[in-house]
């Protein structure tokens, strides 16, 4: 009984401390319908500054179409979208990254891979080089630096998209299953890189199925089901008590399919 | 009558013997072809880009227009350049009728549709792999097209050897606005046809081989350089 009170103690003073601080994008009624189809029904997020936000959820229940949402790859059917409180504009936009779950690589080698991003975030000559040069010693890929991206192993290209998209110094990064199919080393590598950008104040939003990984790196949880939010919170809170049936379910490991829980 | 062999004898004697006049007519069907395939390049490979890579209104007309024109007849072609070309025509004054530049503009219009439709499917499939990272980084329109063509490159190449293919056996169009003339505007195509029609089966054979060996190596050099692009995972 005691326990319990000093849990939920704890638990509050998570939420306040997640709610005391600034939000850095904020979406009110996301919705988007595709062929008539319902796919993000009416979803308010905030995502506040510096943390590392988690979107948890089972397959299908739209966590890499709401991330596309918020990162603009994908334009909302309905729904308002604010950065610092202010209009979503273009260099808001620039100010932010995304590393896919298949990372994409240009068909160039590490080095020309980082150049290019570089480039088009506008960075010339010796500035360049220089993050390169960082971006290429902490993804523990300078050996490789002349090598061509695609002969990579799954693993390091994931670490180079990684490094691609920190090089670009965004304030919020995006992040659809990072580690989805890599083995235990690279997983522990890529969460290592993430760690140390939230430390540098990066703000994460960050899709994952990992209980594990979301008890090592999440501040907050999302979880979603059939494209809305089920249920939102301090991930010690969310992964200890939640709330919602649907993410009770899923983390007791009954919730398979979206909306489709085991029987008994 | 002479046998295949034979004439075929004399060929290879002629071509071995680095006779003037063939090399002269060989190195005119290089420089005209070559110019036509880098010229049809130049308009080809960005005109399919931007249809590759962009979604406008009239797009699929543009893409459907391109493939037509990938067959286009070479002798309505020639006609039509003769036409702009000749004394009444709106380019008469240029005086280009009967010259390789000509010869090189006839080309190139038969060349480019084949060039552009072919690049627009490569870009196309390159884009739909690389869109949304592009997107993410915030990659604007001209360093996108650039940066697709470049990637593309040695499957680009490949267009390319499918345009110079096109352009060294091209005869309808070539004959029609150069008029084979002796020493100025003769190639290999149109000396074949004009041998072969005067019974001087030698001159038409050896061309014949000429060209057919320059396809070969154009050919190989170019799997050659996809192969190695290839294992090295650039393609």
């Amino acid at each position: 009984m005691r326990e319990a009170a000093a849990r939920t103690e704890v638990e509050d003073a998570a939420s306040i401390a997640a709610a005391a601080v600034p939000a850095l994008l904020e979406a009110q009624g996301l919705r988007l319908e595709i062929g008539g189809k319902r796919l993000i029904d009416g979803i308010d997020i905030r995502i506040g500054q510096g943390r590392k936000t988690m979107i948890m959820g089972a397959n299908g229940a739209g966590k890499s179409l709401l991330l596309r949402l918020l990162h603009g790859l994908i334009v909302p059917t309905a729904g308002r979208m604010t950065w610092r409180g202010g209009p979503l504009d273009k260099s808001a936009r620039r100010a932010q990254a995304m590393v896919f779950q298949r990372p994409v690589m240009l068909r160039r080698s590490v080095l020309a891979n980082l150049a290019f991003a570089l480039k088009v975030r506008g960075l010339r000559g010796p500035a360049r080089e220089a993050r390169i040069a960082e971006a290429l010693d902490k993804a523990q890929l300078g050996d490789l630096a002349r090598s061509p991206a695609r002969v990579l192993s799954g693993g390091e290209q994931q670490r180079l998209a990684l490094a691609r998209a920190l090089a670009c110094d965004p304030e919020l990064l995006f992040l659809d299953e990072p580690t989805a199919s890599l083995d235990p080393a690279s997983t522990q590598a890529i969460e290592s890189l993430i760690a140390d950008a939230s430390r540098r104040g990066v703000t994460v939003v960050m899709v994952s199925h990992d209980l594990g990984q979301a008890r090592r790196l999440a501040d907050d949880i999302v979880f979603l089901q059939a494209g809305r939010v089920a249920e939102s919170g301090p991930a010690s809170r969310v992964l200890c008590s939640p709330r919602s049936e649907a993410a009770g379910a899923w983390l007791e490991g009954r919730l398979f399919l979206d909306g489709q829980g085991a029987q008994g | 009558m002479q046998t295949f062999a034979s004439v075929l004898g004399d060929a290879v004697a002629l071509i071995l013997s680095g006779d003037a006049d063939l090399m002269e007519i060989i190195a005119l069907s290089l420089r005209v072809t070559i110019t036509a395939v880098i010229a049809a390049c130049l308009i080809g490979l960005p005109l399919g880009a931007v249809v590759g890579a962009f979604r406008f209104p009239g797009r699929t007309l543009a893409t459907v227009l391109l493939n037509s024109l990938m067959g286009l007849p070479p002798v309505v072609v020639g006609l039509v350049v003769y036409l702009a070309l000749s004394a009444s025509g709106p380019l008469g004054p240029l005086g280009l009728l009967y010259t390789p530049t000509a010869m090189v503009i006839a080309q190139t219009i038969l060349v480019t549709p084949i060039v552009a439709a072919l690049t627009r499917q490569v870009i196309e499939d390159l884009d739909r792999e690389y869109s949304e990272q592009f997107r993410s980084l915030g990659v604007g329109p001209l360093t996108r097209i650039g940066a697709l063509l470049w990637d593309a490159r040695y499957s680009l190449l490949t267009v390319a050897l499918a345009g110079f293919g096109r352009a060294v056996a091209e005869v309808g169009a070539v004959i029609i606005v150069g008029g084979n003339i002796n020493h100025v505007t003769r190639v290999m195509t149109t000396t074949i046809a004009l041998e072969t029609s005067k019974g001087n089966l030698e001159l038409a054979l050896a061309l014949g081989v000429v060209l057919l060996v320059i396809a070969v190596l154009v050919n190989a050099a170019v799997m050659g350089l996809r192969a190695s692009a290839a294992r090295a995972a650039y393609a």
